[in-house]
């Protein structure tokens, strides 16, 4: 065994010496081959970053959503309604929200209009959201005016700012008393928007929702689990498309691995011959490039995902954000939070280092094979 | 489904392998009609030469198997968040009738390929090569398996369908049930545990004795076999249970899960690093009397007899150690 380990370090000294005699050559293959690395780490880090933070934000949300249905559009829910659904067991709590949609026509975006339920915010007043802040310049105690729907002017002031952290979820808020809402959009009294209920096993949301279907057959029960399962397949599938894009990318890169890899040098098939003249054999010539393959592969995958992190999550990811992020007026500005997945790693290697392997393979051989005499001699 | 990027490298990794395979079939049939060590022709040399990279070949893709085998159950475990129904590995793999099939055909090829990797290993060591026509016509026989693993695969990622509500591991491993899994569940702990500790007990002393004395090839490779089919049923029937300190939770998957401390690689790496190793030493057994091989044969399978006894021995420490730490009572003093 420690022999085994002596022979591996010689070759791999040997084998460093033998790359930087040729300096050039291989720190080429290695930038194009870190540039690999980089561009799908970045895709992959991106999006599954994202993926966290839609897990990360709808932790809070209610399990169950339940909506109204008139003709297959949503629709309010009417007075009594949240009396019908009954007691069901499993259920903390269920109360009606009010919230809609208001086209700003100054900056040509949707905001959220959101009475929240604890009656935090004041009659006449509002809290808005960062993105809101930014794009009207507000700040706290500013007065602000909209018109409504019904064409009416309606003045709020501003009580507060939402803080920056929570700017994912609440970039183009703004939250306003009961009164205010139902008097700016004309809200029938007794009508909410929809109804959240809270359950707190998790395991019986699912019954939760087939009662609430039986109960009230024109409504739709909205879960949670449902909303995160597709919030993940999008991300995989956004992240999929990108990969499916770039195998393009990586098969270019085998390529020019094998390309690389099978031109030998002049000097590089004197080396072999000499090596083979003095005594190595085959087997050693292929463990030797091997080592070299791998030494590449590891540099180039080390220092192409330390590189993505720094770009995913210092960076702010600029490279593919139009693509992963989706897009919208009112933006959030979010910092993602670092998070390294063993399964991404994993799968980032098999997308790298296989093809890379897979490519060098044959050169390897040829090169490995080549007759002491023949090279030499010419 | 399939634009998954684990599921796009494993079909990838696949692929790959099988066009490699399929390339080596007509040297193997070559070299099986047309060796001849003892020629010198031309195309004696050629073929001597091939061997090299075709012996690579297929090192570098049994290493991707045993690689793709990690993939695909980590894989399966972290989509198991994308079926209703699924709370681990088990979920992901139920949900069409391809996946457990796909699960056990990759661990089945990660054995015989661990065991081809051997019978080359001393091959190649050996001045004559003397096993090089069983070598590829034994390749030639795994080609098909190769490409039957990567079907059944590509059936299970194809036929993935978010909207299938499938079972948790709960329904699958529970003592009514009706498979094997299920019996090996329903054994009572006191007697699994003498099953575990004595088929265990049993799979180091044969590796050991081999180790030692570098004899009874065959016993440890029966030994392994013995003590991976002991190791499976231990964890399902009562280390699982000590894991998740609940009395009917026997999932041999879950173990594997973050909320687990994904504990469950520590148990089934060392067990399935060891089983191979002891087939291994098998698998070279019966060339243990050709000439050029009765120096290389008994050195490398002491070797490899080393590591099974380790293994398996490993495998042993950290389930005791696992049952010490629970605070589960299965069993009254």
């Amino acid at each position: 065994m420690k022999l085994w380990l002596e022979k591996q370090r010689y070759l791999i000294d040997f084998t460093l010496e033998s790359l930087a005699r040729r300096k050039a050559r291989n720190l080429g293959l290695l930038g194009v081959y870190t540039v690999l690395v980089f561009v799908l780490a970045s895709v992959a880090l991106y999006t599954h970053a994202l993926r966290q933070e839609a897990a990360n934000v709808l932790a809070a949300s209610p399990e169950v959503i339940l909506q109204r249905l008139v003709a297959g559009r949503h629709d309010l829910i009417p007075p009594g309604y949240i009396e019908k659904v009954g007691r069901i067991r499993g259920v903390q709590k269920k109360e009606g929200r009010l919230w809609g949609y208001y086209y700003d026509a100054v900056v040509k975006a949707n905001y959220t209009f959101m009475v929240p339920n604890d009656g935090s915010v004041a009659k006449g007043e509002i809290v808005v959201g960062p993105a809101l802040e930014r794009s009207r310049g507000l700040a706290a105690g500013n007065g602000i005016s909209f018109r409504s729907y019904s064409g009416k002017l309606h003045t709020f002031i501003v009580a507060s700012v939402l803080p920056q952290a929570s700017e994912i979820v609440s970039a183009d808020l703004l939250l306003m008393h009961e009164d205010d809402f139902r008097a700016f959009f004309d809200y029938p009294a007794g009508h909410y928007t929809d109804i959240a209920l809270t359950v707190a096993n998790p395991q019986e949301v699912r019954n939760v929702a087939t009662k609430l279907a039986a109960a009230l057959p024109d409504s739709r029960p909205i879960l949670r689990d449902e909303v995160l399962r597709t919030y993940a397949s999008i991300f995989d599938w956004r992240e999929g498309i990108v990969l499916a894009l770039l195998s393009a990318a990586i098969l270019a890169f085998g390529i020019l691995a094998w390309e690389k890899a099978s031109g030998l040098s002049a000097e590089e098939k004197r080396e072999i011959g000499i090596l083979k003249a003095i005594g190595w054999e085959t087997g050693d010539i292929i463990k030797m490039k091997f080592w070299e393959g791998l030494l590449i592969s590891l540099t180039a995958f080390l220092a192409g995902f330390v590189a993505a992190y720094v770009h995913v999550f210092y960076a702010g990811a600029g490279l593919f954000e139009p693509v992963l992020k989706g897009w919208a007026v009112l933006y959030p500005e979010f910092r993602l939070t670092p998070h390294v997945d063993g399964l991404q790693v994993a799968t980032l290697f098999f997308f790298t280092v296989f093809p890379y392997a897979a490519a060098v393979l044959v050169p390897i051989w040829k090169a490995a094979i080549t007759d002491p005499d023949a090279v030499m001699r010419g | 489904m399939i634009f998954q990027p684990a599921i796009i490298a494993l079909l990838l990794s696949s692929a790959i392998c099988v066009l490699a395979l399929a390339a080596s079939a007509p040297f193997a049939l070559e070299v099986i009609r047309r060796w001849d060590i003892a020629s010198g022709s031309e195309r004696q040399l050629k073929l001597e030469r091939r061997t090299y990279l075709f012996s690579t070949l297929l090192a570098f893709v049994l290493v991707a198997q045993l690689a793709s085998v990690l993939l695909f159950v980590f894989n399966a475990e972290k989509m198991s968040g994308m079926f209703v129904g699924a709370m681990c590995a088990v979920g992901t793999l139920n949900v069409n009738p391809w996946g457990f099939p796909a699960l056990n055909a990759k661990i089945a090829l990660f054995f015989l390929a661990a065991m081809w990797l051997a019978i080359n290993h001393v091959d190649s060591r050996a001045r004559d090569y003397p096993l090089v026509r069983i070598k590829y016509g034994l390749l030639l026989a795994l080609a098909p398996l190769l490409a039957g693993s990567a079907w059944l695969e590509a059936q299970f990622f194809l036929n993935l369908k978010a909207d299938v509500i499938t079972s948790c591991c709960g329904s699958l491993f529970s003592e009514g049930s009706k498979t094997i899994a299920a019996e090996a569940t329903a054994l009572p702990p006191l007697p699994a545990m003498f099953l575990f500790y004595g088929a265990m007990g049993l799979a180091i002393a044969a590796a050991s004795y081999q180790w030692a004395f570098g004899k009874g090839g065959y016993f440890t490779a029966a030994g392994a076999a013995l003590g991976f089919a002991a190791g499976i049923s231990g964890i399902l029937s009562f280390v699982s249970l000590y894991i998740y300190e609940h009395p009917h939770h026997h999932c041999p998957f879950c173990v594997l899960k973050p909320e687990y401390d994904y504990q469950g690689y520590a148990l089934y790496v060392p067990l399935f690093v060891a089983t191979a190793a002891g087939l291994a030493v098998g698998a070279i057994r019966p060339f243990a009397g050709v000439a050029s091989l009765k120096s290389i044969v008994p050195e490398f399978s002491r070797r490899l007899a080393a590591v099974a006894s380790i293994g398996f021995l490993l495998a042993t420490a950290v389930a005791t150690a696992m049952i010490l730490r629970s605070n589960l009572v299965l069993l009254e003093h």
